[in-house]
């Protein structure tokens, strides 16, 4: 259990008459980037403030390299929060800011100087340790933010929403700089966001969080590839579905039939565990693993369907597809735009989607 | 703005005039050497000179003084507290005693005096100094409150919060973060409860006892026999430093969060 950074068992909160964490258990390994994906009002946020220790737990136990944070204020834990606006301190220089933490702990003053200075050159700030927060650009202060946590060394460090005030091209640059800075410092990282690509982008685990409740945890893949229900399919990226009940089982596939679809025509797939026949379960397919072709007779794939396109959007990356498919069913698709000579699909137009048993998630309600 | 509204900047220094013409003529006739008439006689400094020598004059000013320091003093700190307490701490009836602190905004400055007197003479306190000084307090209470508690309001929680997450105690988080952000509030504060205290007649006047002659009180005995160009300059000291703490009170209370 040494690789074990942080245990969440069974933890409760209630907020008034609503259960903001409902009976929660979760482990996080030592040095990996988690995150905590969910909605607002998943309880990502809570489940972040009783971690920090500015919310008490009504039942459950949280521990931290193997002590119980139950009866330990938040000054005293071992772990260090990012704030989603900063909550920078505005009447302390950048300096100020950052050597803080170790001044509360009455470090000597000449360990304070290097400690601060070797953490602000990770996070490009030298030149700028006199300047006040307020004189500092969004992403300037996110990074005093993230120096002010990272120079206490915390065994677990704590980021609420990191990203979330910045712009996109900003967010995007300090993705990639913030999981190159984890990696760098090997200190176990707990995000917590809303943004699904943010989440698939820096984490090693993901968790995703619905009312209070755990839904699913697993790497950034397994996630995306395997969603465990169809609120997770549906929360990370898009996906289309199609509902339908098990007819029979043909080895490692089978076979679903799909009311409104033609008699006979059976989707083929690859069961989740537990399913039998007779089962009734949601197809899960990704806009972009969907073939389009105007063509009758192409080889190679398990499923076809017939639709038609009602709307086509560039993008410049690739094509958005509109589909509408038997009896009111409306799919998206996704195709990447490989330049000239590729068909492009008009609204109106006749089309057939293909897909393979394998790229398809079969989720059992 | 003003250009499109004439009318507007006609109102605008007719407000102008309206307010300070008295004053601009009191300060301009605190300088006239004349004695008697509201003609201009030539310029001296004489009046000044004769307030300099006038010892019940400096004593007024020096119990004025005092009450103002220690009175000034007691109101913020209570007002501090208790808009710490109004603002992050919510309690049961909470209302009522935020309704009870800010009353004295708005009941009648002769009756917060009528009322204070009949209170020291019921618990026997004898009036005095002391008594001016805790009545002084009692007014200028809420005004500390509602400035503090206003810049309290605009501050992020979350500074407190990022304190004791990096390891300040709460009461290291209060006075490393808290206090040095609403200084400018409560400075402001401190200085206007001294400017209203130093220039308060009517609670002062209800109060006082023998000997605790303020500032005010002394312009008032003074002016009843007649005014003289001594009260004139006495009054224009008054009005400029007044406004001079004022000023300086609004100035630090505008600096942002």
């Amino acid at each position: 259990m040494a690789e074990v950074s942080v245990e969440i068992r069974n933890a409760v909160k209630a907020h008034g008459a609503t259960l903001a964490v409902d009976h929660l258990s979760l482990e996080v390994r030592r040095g990996e980037f988690f995150s905590i994906l969910g909605p607002s009002g998943s309880g990502k946020t809570t489940t972040l403030r009783l971690l920090a220790g500015f919310e008490r737990l009504d039942q459950g136990d949280i521990l931290i390299e193997g002590r119980s944070m139950r009866s330990v204020p938040p000054n005293h834990r071992p772990v260090n929060l990012v704030f989603q606006h900063y909550a920078l301190f505005p009447h302390l220089t950048v300096f100020g800011n950052v050597s803080f933490g170790l001044e509360m702990r009455r470090l000597p003053k000449e360990e304070i100087r290097s400690r601060v200075a070797s953490v602000l050159d990770m996070v490009r700030l030298t030149p700028k340790q006199d300047r006040w927060p307020a004189q500092l650009s969004g992403g300037e202060q996110q990074r005093v933010a993230l120096a002010r946590a990272l120079v206490n060394q915390p065994s677990v460090l704590l980021l609420d929403e990191p990203l979330g005030a910045l712009d996109q091209q900003l967010r995007q640059d300090m993705q990639v700089e913030l999981k190159a800075i984890q990696e760098q410092v090997g200190i176990t990282f707990i995000c917590v966001t809303h943004h699904q690509e943010e989440a698939l982008t820096m984490s090693d685990r993901v968790a995703i969080m619905h009312q209070g409740r755990l839904l699913q945890v697993g790497s950034p893949q397994e996630i995306y590839e395997a969603p465990a229900s169809s609120f997770v399919a549906g929360f990370i990226g898009v996906s289309n579905t199609l509902r339908g009940r098990i007819a029979r089982f043909n080895g490692t596939t089978c076979d679903v039939t799909v009311p409104g679809l033609p008699t006979g025509q059976a989707i083929v797939a690859r069961p989740s565990a537990g399913a039998g026949v007779g089962s009734s379960v949601t197809l899960v397919l990704r806009p972009e693993r969907l073939h389009l072709s105007n063509e009758v007779r192409v080889g190679g794939f398990d499923n076809v369907l017939e639709g038609r396109v009602s709307k086509a959007v560039y993008n410049g990356s690739e094509m958005q597809y509109l589909l509408s498919l038997a009896d009111g069913i409306s799919w998206k698709a996704r195709v990447p735009n490989v330049g000239e000579g590729q068909k492009k699909f008009l609204p109106g137009e006749a089309v057939f989607v293909r897909w393979n048993a394998d790229e398809g998630v079969v989720l059992t309600e | 703005m003003i250009k499109r509204y004439p009318w507007l900047l006609a109102a605008s220094l007719g407000n102008l005039l309206f307010l300070y013409a008295p004053i601009a003529v009191l300060i301009l006739f605190s300088f006239n050497a004349s004695r008697l008439s509201a003609r201009w006689q030539g310029g001296t400094l004489q009046w000044y000179r004769l307030l300099a020598e006038d010892e019940a004059l400096l004593a007024a000013v020096q119990n004025s003084l005092l009450v103002g320091l220690v009175s000034t003093v007691i109101a913020t700190v209570l007002g501090v507290c208790a808009a710490l307490a109004l603002e992050r701490f919510p309690f049961r009836g909470q209302r009522a005693i935020e309704g009870a602190i800010l009353l004295p905004l708005v009941i009648p400055e002769v009756m917060m005096g009528v009322a204070l007197m009949l209170f020291f003479v019921s618990i026997k306190l004898p009036l005095s100094l002391v008594t001016v000084t805790i009545g002084h307090a009692a007014f200028n209470l809420p005004i500390v409150v509602v400035i503090v508690r206003g810049r309290l309001r605009k501050l992020d929680p979350g500074l407190e919060e990022a304190a004791r997450d990096l390891g300040a105690s709460a009461w290291q988080a209060f006075h490393r973060v808290t206090v040095p952000l609403l200084m400018p509030a409560i400075l402001g504060a401190t200085l206007l409860a001294f400017t209203i205290s130093l220039d308060d007649f009517i609670v002062t006047f209800f109060t006082a006892g023998p000997g605790a002659t303020t500032l005010p009180l002394k312009v008032y005995s003074m002016v009843k026999s007649t005014v003289t160009p001594e009260i004139n300059a006495l009054s224009a000291i008054l009005v400029l430093v007044s406004m001079g703490l004022i000023g300086l009170s609004l100035a630090l209370q505008r600096k942002p969060v």
